[in-house]
């Protein structure tokens, strides 16, 4: 299904923060204008209850490219990437507003099922979070809740996605084992692989290194320079040198402390290229974070 | 050169006497405690050890020591029991499913509900025989003093119990799993159906077990339904009379005469058999399940 | 360079034929188990409405003679003063409590900050298998051992007849030392482990950190484990009945037989009561107070237990 986006052409424009008409600055408030977004993001706040965790959020998400969501603890970044395939419904109490379109349509849309939603745009989470279950079953749940493919057709998805999180090598001979016995780097191999064998346009990777080492970390980032070939990867990240190492956009978010200093909110201080972000941010709180006068 | 350090106790002699004596007071405590049941049990043991033979449980109670027996009451236990689990387990688990992973925790509905179950709980079982009275052997049911009557009072008396367990089995799952689930686009019943409830059926079948040796100890509520009586004959179905081994248990001790005490505590070591076997496969269980939880 | 779109791939994101029908197998799964969740609540209004009518209407006839030391509905004339039962039911669980609480929270102590890891895993499944213990089986216990060979033999005061409050109470009290023991273990062990660490880094004793700062912080869970063990024994019908009697004798002396109120229902609700007898209306009356009672103790001590899980999560 991703051949076409693969052979896709993209190309994308930056529009410089003060550059560009009206017009434009209209529809998108800040950050490079992106030809065929697979994501776009209009005024987005996501609210818990009377806090509100994130605000204003305007950005668009290109598509087979990795976008960074970086920034200090309780900005908002982790929040705002579970708006993405709605995992945020789960949380009582959690409120999006503002527009959240994947390609042309709304994801909070009335008539839009969550978890249609999620089958196309899987996640990969902090946490390793393999199931109970052997590794083989793991890989193939997905297929399984989603349809009643034969043996055979789960058999080669199963062994496609493992490769694809080249995992396959690690494990062909051992499908029947129990997942919780690999180790912290395998299983969240494993869990990317899980969320390949649903055949997802993207992958949602929320820090999704946090509790790996440094040797399984870049194993894990040349895996997603590998996939974005094919998917669509958003990644939030505490790392400012993995956000800097991966990705082509990042976003930096801030968090703003009311004047009674109870609240705190996140906000999208600058979304650029990668490479600019870390050598010319145009907004000195950028700067300050990532040349770590900051956060 | 170095300063030279003791180590050893500076605590006041009557800082120690204290520790120590409050320790042995734990330990006694302890003793006492599982003492009890030793003492118990020998008790019973003393009276009626020489009268346990296979003939026991096949016999029918009789006022004739030499042929009296625990079938009926053992086979009405079964039966009335065994009934009332068919019941009370499936409308307990899916209750306690509700509850977790679909009602909304905090909400008013849930809220009440289960302030209702608590109370519930703590209901003292003679007036379940109450409503069983009221409304199943007489009222609109009019059952009479059948086992299906003493079934639905015994299945109404286990729900509770087996509610407030199964949802602490559910409680136990990571939430990891249902999130991991639902990212490959899993219904929430399918992620319920296929990963929560499996992993939770340890934990569930523990305290089921448990609930259900409380309840083939239990007396008091089928004191009121009719169970206290001879009954020479093994239920054939729901309409049948019936007694139960704690009520023959029961009657035999009201009863001042020797031979009735030997055939009470008779009666009473095979009760704590059944008990017993059925507490140590709970305990088997539940290893099992921690130890799973601890891969 | 033109407009900015917002994408031009067009995706569906409503579901498709096989989604659709996972949603609808959801949908009735959701409905069996919302049935399922009613029953709990039909369970409770029919205790209320099994009982209150007629408790009602029978207090209504008895009006004020039910504040009278002579308990005897079922006799001719009936007599219908309750404090005998009442008598009866506070001193079987006062006894009960005197024996269970410091035998049960010594044990939960131990459990929580004494027991190695091991002996924990021995002690509390046998604690639960004396749990397990049936009632009529402790029935028996109090009216073959306790009362004969304990009560009968040594209370000083009047003389003891087969029956007695004091082993009723003991024998209750013995039923409800693991609900102690474990309800305040469960609140002792959630004590934050930085508590105890705190302590110990002052150099407090295991005693001293066991007893005054695990012991206060767990408190209220102590409290509630407390509650809703006089919430058991104050319901607790066949003990009473076996080992106190069925005499509703108006009395201080605990080496009395005496009657509780749950005991009461045991009694008079044995055999077939005629709907409108008088047994039949007094035990629902009875059972109405009970419930109401037991209720009270219950609604308090959980509302404790959820306040300190609160903290504490």
């Amino acid at each position: 299904m991703s051949n076409d986006l693969q052979t896709k052409q993209f190309h994308t424009e930056i529009v410089g923060n003060n550059q560009g008409s009206a017009a434009q600055m209209n529809e998108v408030k800040s950050g490079p204008r992106i030809i065929d977004p697979v994501f776009t993001l209009e005024d987005v706040s996501v609210s818990y209850g009377k806090y509100v965790a994130v605000t204003d959020v305007n950005l668009q998400i290109p598509s087979n490219d990795i976008t960074a969501f970086i920034g200090p603890s309780g900005c908002g970044k982790s929040t705002l990437i579970r708006t993405l395939n709605r995992t945020n419904d789960l949380i009582p109490g959690a409120s999006v507003a503002g527009k959240v379109m994947y390609h042309d349509a709304d994801l909070y849309d009335s008539k839009a099922s969550a978890v249609e939603i999620r089958r196309r745009i899987g996640m990969v989470f902090q946490k390793p979070n393999p199931f109970p279950k052997s590794i083989y079953e793991n890989v193939a749940f997905g297929p399984k809740v989603n349809g009643r493919p034969k043996k055979s057709e789960l058999d080669e998805i199963v062994e496609k996605s493992l490769r694809g999180a080249a995992l396959w090598d690690e494990v062909k001979d051992r499908l029947g084992a129990s997942a919780l016995g690999l180790s912290g780097g395998q299983q969240q191999r494993l869990c990317i692989a899980r969320s390949l064998a649903v055949q997802p346009e993207v992958i949602l990777m929320d820090e999704p290194c946090s509790a790996l080492d440094p040797i399984a970390t870049l194993r894990i980032e040349e895996l997603m320079m590998e996939l974005k070939k094919e998917y669509t990867i958003v990644i939030v990240t505490h790392n400012m040198q993995q956000a800097a190492r991966v990705s082509t956009y990042t976003a930096y978010f801030v968090t703003e402390v009311n004047p009674l200093g109870d609240l705190r909110t996140g906000k999208l201080v600058e979304y650029d290229e990668t490479k600019k972000i870390f050598s010319t941010p145009s907004d000195p709180r950028t700067e300050a974070y990532v040349t770590g006068k900051m956060g | 050169m170095s300063q030279t350090i003791s180590l050893k106790s500076r605590l006041s002699p009557r800082r120690t006497l204290i520790d120590g004596a409050f320790r042995f007071f734990l330990y006694l405590s302890i003793f006492i405690s599982l003492g009890m049941i030793f003492w118990i049990v020998s008790s019973l043991w003393n009276e009626a050890g020489w009268l346990l033979s296979w003939d026991l449980l096949t016999n029918y109670p009789s006022y004739d020591i030499d042929n009296a027996g625990f079938q009926s009451p053992l086979v009405g236990s079964l039966w009335v029991v065994g009934i009332a689990t068919l019941v009370a387990l499936p409308t307990g688990l899916l209750t306690a499913l509700y509850l977790e992973e679909f009602a909304g925790k905090g909400n008013k509905f849930s809220r009440l509900i289960e302030l209702n179950i608590q109370n519930l709980a703590g209901v003292p079982a003679v007036v379940f025989g109450l409503i069983g009275l009221a409304f199943i052997v007489r009222g609109f049911v009019k059952w009479g003093f059948t086992v299906g009557s003493a079934a639905a009072v015994i299945a109404m008396l286990m729900l509770p119990v087996i509610i407030i367990v199964s949802r602490e089995a559910i409680r136990a799952v990571p939430p990891s799993y249902r999130e991991g689930a639902l990212a490959l686009g899993a219904t929430p019943w399918q992620a319920v159906w296929r990963l929560v409830l499996p992993s939770a059926i340890p934990g569930t079948a523990t305290g089921s077990i448990l609930a259900v040796s409380r309840a083939i100890g239990e007396s008091a509520p089928l004191l009121l339904l009719g169970a206290l009586s001879f009954v020479t004959f093994n239920p054939t179905g729901l309409d049948s009379p019936f007694t139960i081994m704690p009520l023959t248990i029961f009657k035999y001790a009201s009863d001042s005469r020797e031979e009735f005490q030997i055939l009470a505590s008779a009666g009473s070591l095979i009760l704590m058999a059944v008990l017993f076997i059925l507490n140590l496969i709970a305990i088997i269980l539940r290893d099992i399940a921690t130890r799973k939880r601890n891969v | 360079m033109g407009e900015v779109k917002v994408g031009h791939k067009s995706v569906l994101l409503s579901p498709s034929p096989h989604l659709s029908r996972r949603l609808n197998t959801q949908r009735v799964a959701r409905y069996t188990m919302l049935l399922a969740t009613t029953m709990s609540v039909i369970v409770t209004v029919g205790i209320v409405a099994s009982l209150f009518p007629t408790a009602v209407r029978t207090m209504i006839t008895i009006g004020t003679q039910i504040i009278g030391i002579s308990w005897a509905p079922l006799f001719e004339p009936p007599e219908y003063g309750i404090l005998p039962l009442f008598t009866g039911t506070i001193f079987i669980v006062a006894i009960a409590m005197l024996v269970a609480v410091p035998v049960g929270l010594a044990a939960a102590i131990f459990l929580s900050d004494y027991a190695t890891f091991n002996l924990r895993r021995v002690v509390k499944p046998i604690l639960e298998i004396l749990a397990g213990i049936p009632t009529v089986v402790l029935g028996l216990f109090g009216l073959y051992v306790v009362n004969p060979l304990y009560v009968e033999k040594y209370w000083p005061i009047g003389e003891p007849l087969a029956y007695s409050a004091l082993g009723a109470g003991f024998v209750t009290g013995i039923l409800i030392v693991p609900i102690i023991a474990s309800v305040a273990d469960d609140a002792l062990s959630a004590v934050p482990r930085a508590m105890r660490e705190a302590a110990y880094a002052l150099g407090a004793t295991r005693r001293e950190v066991a007893s005054k700062v695990v012991f206060n912080a767990g408190l209220s869970g102590v409290v509630a484990a407390l509650i809703l063990a006089f919430a058991r024994a104050f319901g607790e019908t066949t003990i009473a009945l076996m080992v106190a009697g069925s005499y509703p004798k108006f009395t201080a002396n605990p080496g009395d037989p005496m009657m509780s109120l749950s005991a009461f229902i045991g009694f008079a609700g044995i055999g077939d009561a005629e709907v409108g007898s008088n047994a039949y209306n007094t035990i629902f009356l009875i059972g109405a107070i009970l419930f109401l009672i037991t209720l009270i103790f219950n609604i308090v001590g959980n509302r404790i237990i959820a306040k300190y899980r609160e903290a504490y999560e």
